[in-house]
């Protein structure tokens, strides 16, 4: 008799503990898919606020028309991406036409002063800092979660349930790092 | 980071039980010093009750008890879009389910603090100096370290510690005093006639020696705990921000600051990012502040080389500091190299003084919920918050000006955050709608986009259409 209460009570704390990892991973993978809208929201907004900095700034820039056709041409192809790969390269993409075209806006004080374009800038650059924040958040919490499939004993439980590891993601250092060429001729 | 967190509850709950066991010891005596055996238990129980009311208060009213009285005011969007995108950045850093609200404290030295009980309810508030003095960085990172406080659940066991000591402090003090004026009390001998008196003698000195003692001790464990938390957050808004400089720079100009904090008491003063009461004494201060040296604070942020995990931090603490454990050690086991990044280039601009004082100024009458008029003469008038006349004549050029007072008030800060949001999320919507504003003449004029934000046009205005700033609506402008 008290063999069986024994039995009962450990085969109940496994099957809890069980049932304690599985929730665990549950929250973890709601976690990774939570940051992952995070950082899609903030890059739907900064599409939708470059046109309004696109905007401002083609009355003052007459002679830089390239730029911000390039600009727009980025946008639309980020816009267009599919897979989490795609985006990436399509973002980064987008982030080497922005990061040029603010180099470039240092050439005209007179649009640096206007204070419409002073709004638009202080929410791009805040939606790009957004982006990097939401991104690197992202990264953390799939490194967590990638961790918690990998170790046991929830390495158990995530085999069983079909748990699988999320990638990451990484903007290409390349391209971020691009620096547009100057050309003084 | 979870099991950081979960480490750092765990110490904060036995905090929490240490001190809460002390007060509860020092009821006992005191009870028993005044009643004998039985009045230890009713001691017993004054202070449990104590205990109780005091964290039921701290832990329902805590938060809004604290804004209240550092006279902060919850603001909108629109007073400082700053910061509410660095509030907003920090937050998605962080992973914090909800947005804080945010509050201004209209006060000229430069500060900040956090509360909330929950993540999921917190707030953060910075005065109106703090902004002023600060770049986007220096903010990002002060900003960072009130966000850790919320996340590494500091705020609510702060309070809670507080009150304790608090309490402790009260109870020693009131039995204290009343020794001193019963003069060893005739009401102590009274009861000793009745047998055990020599209980009531021991239990009358342990009182004593444990009312002088537990306050100072209580208090001493509470520094301690607090400053070691001001690292915690330090290394953890340098995980945040990955930009250490950003928090060490927002420090030096924090502490070269000569105003002092008028709301701040030393209640409060446990909670906001650098110490807001003055030192009296130098080398005295350093013992019994609840904030750890500041010029510390700013090596170590600086001694920061490799990169911007918390095992980095705490190598440049031992750089400093020596061997001493600041970071628990689920935090020191996670070695995944984290990149220092490199400062905005749009942070580095500087302001005259002159402009940065009037900004400061006009910031805090934005708090205080003042509107902004702009006359043609390019005055700018601030109307008090009850002002209710819909004419008024500038002071420099005498010109009537009509006042919207409705859309005015709409502009200073009583629009809901939410709508914020929605504007953007509509702004392929609104852009569709433009509107046509024709001019009547040729000289200034100002009328208001549809979204209630004030326009003015001045004579030499040419172009045919402009966005507002406000909803992103185009705005096209037809002349007479």
């Amino acid at each position: 008799m008290v063999g069986f209460i024994v039995a009962i009570a450990i085969l109940m704390i496994i099957v809890l503990s069980l049932i304690g990892i599985y929730n665990g991973l549950i929250r973890l993978r709601n976690q990774v898919k939570n940051a992952w809208s995070q950082i899609d929201v903030q890059l739907k907004r900064r599409h939708d606020l470059i046109p309004n900095l696109v905007e401002t700034a083609k009355g003052y820039m007459k002679h830089e028309q390239d730029t911000l056709k390039g600009i727009t041409e980025a946008r639309s192809k980020a816009m267009g991406a599919g897979s989490v790969g795609d985006k990436a390269k399509a973002e980064s993409e987008l982030n080497g036409a922005m990061s040029k075209f603010f180099l470039v806006v240092e050439n005209y004080p007179d649009l640096k002063a206007n204070s419409n374009f002073l709004a638009v800038q202080e929410e791009l650059t805040s939606t790009e800092n957004k982006i990097a924040f939401a991104r690197q958040s992202y990264n953390d919490q799939v490194l967590f979660f990638n961790n918690k499939i990998q170790m046991f004993p929830s390495n158990v439980i995530a085999g069983m349930f079909n748990f699988k590891e999320n990638e990451f993601f990484e903007i290409e250092d390349e391209a971020e790092r691009a620096v547009p060429k100057v050309n003084f001729s | 980071m979870w099991e950081l967190i979960r480490a750092n509850k765990r110490k904060s709950l036995f905090l929490f039980f240490v001190m809460g066991i002390c007060l509860l010891v020092l009821g006992f005596f005191i009870g028993g010093a005044y009643a004998g055996d039985d009045g230890g238990f009713i001691g017993l129980f004054v202070a449990f009750g104590i205990w109780i009311l005091m964290s039921m208060i701290s832990y329902f009213r805590g938060d809004s008890i604290i804004l209240m009285m550092s006279r902060a005011k919850k603001v909108s969007y629109n007073v400082h879009p700053q910061l509410f995108n660095v509030v907003e950045e920090m937050k998605l850093a962080a992973n914090l389910p909800v947005m804080p609200d945010i509050y201004i404290i209209p006060e000229e030295a430069p500060n900040a603090f956090a509360v909330g009980k929950k993540p999921e309810y917190c707030a953060i508030a910075v005065t109106a100096g703090l902004l002023e003095r600060l770049n986007r960085d220096e903010l990002q990172g002060v900003i960072a370290h009130e966000m850790s406080h919320i996340l590494n659940r500091d705020v609510l066991f702060m309070t809670f510690s507080g009150v304790l000591l608090g309490s402790i402090v009260f109870l020693s003090h009131v039995f204290l005093r009343s020794m001193w004026f019963s003069g060893g009390g005739s009401r102590f001998r009274s009861k000793s006639s009745k047998g055990g008196g020599q209980l009531q003698l021991i239990l009358i000195v342990v009182a004593l020696i444990m009312a002088i003692l537990a306050p100072l001790m209580a208090r001493l464990l509470y520094l301690a705990i607090s400053r070691k938390r001001e690292y915690l957050a330090d290394a953890s808004a340098v995980r945040l921000t990955r930009y250490p400089e950003g928090l060490a720079c927002a420090l030096e100009k924090i502490s070269l600051n000569n105003y002092e904090m008028k709301t701040a008491n030393k209640a409060t003063a446990a909670l906001y990012i650098a110490n807001p009461l003055k030192p009296k004494g130098m080398k005295l201060s350093n013992l019994t502040s609840t904030h750890p040296p500041m010029d510390e604070r700013i090596r170590i942020l600086r001694n920061i080389s490799h990169g911007a995990n918390f095992i980095d931090y705490q190598n440049a603490f031992t750089s400093i500091k020596g061997k001493q454990n600041i970071i628990p050690s689920s935090g020191i086991r996670e070695r995944k190299k984290i990149n220092i990044r490199t400062s905005t280039a749009a942070s580095t601009q500087t302001k005259s003084t002159k402009k940065s004082t009037r900004d400061l100024g006009d910031l805090m009458r934005a708090v205080n919920k003042y509107m902004f008029l702009s006359c043609a003469c390019g005055l700018k008038m601030k109307l008090p918050p009850n002002f209710k006349k819909d004419k008024i004549s500038c002071p420099r050029c005498g010109r009537e000006n009509h006042v919207p007072i409705a859309e005015l008030a709409a502009m200073s800060g009583m629009i809901a955050i939410d709508e914020k949001n929605d504007s953007i999320q509509n702004n392929e919507q609104v852009k569709q709608d433009s509107f046509v504003y024709n001019r009547t003449g040729k000289g200034w004029e100002t009328f208001s986009c549809r979204c209630g934000s004030p326009k003015q046009l001045s004579p030499a205005f040419n172009k045919a259409s402009f966005v507002c700033n406000k909803c992103g609506r185009k705005i096209e402008i037809k002349g007479p």
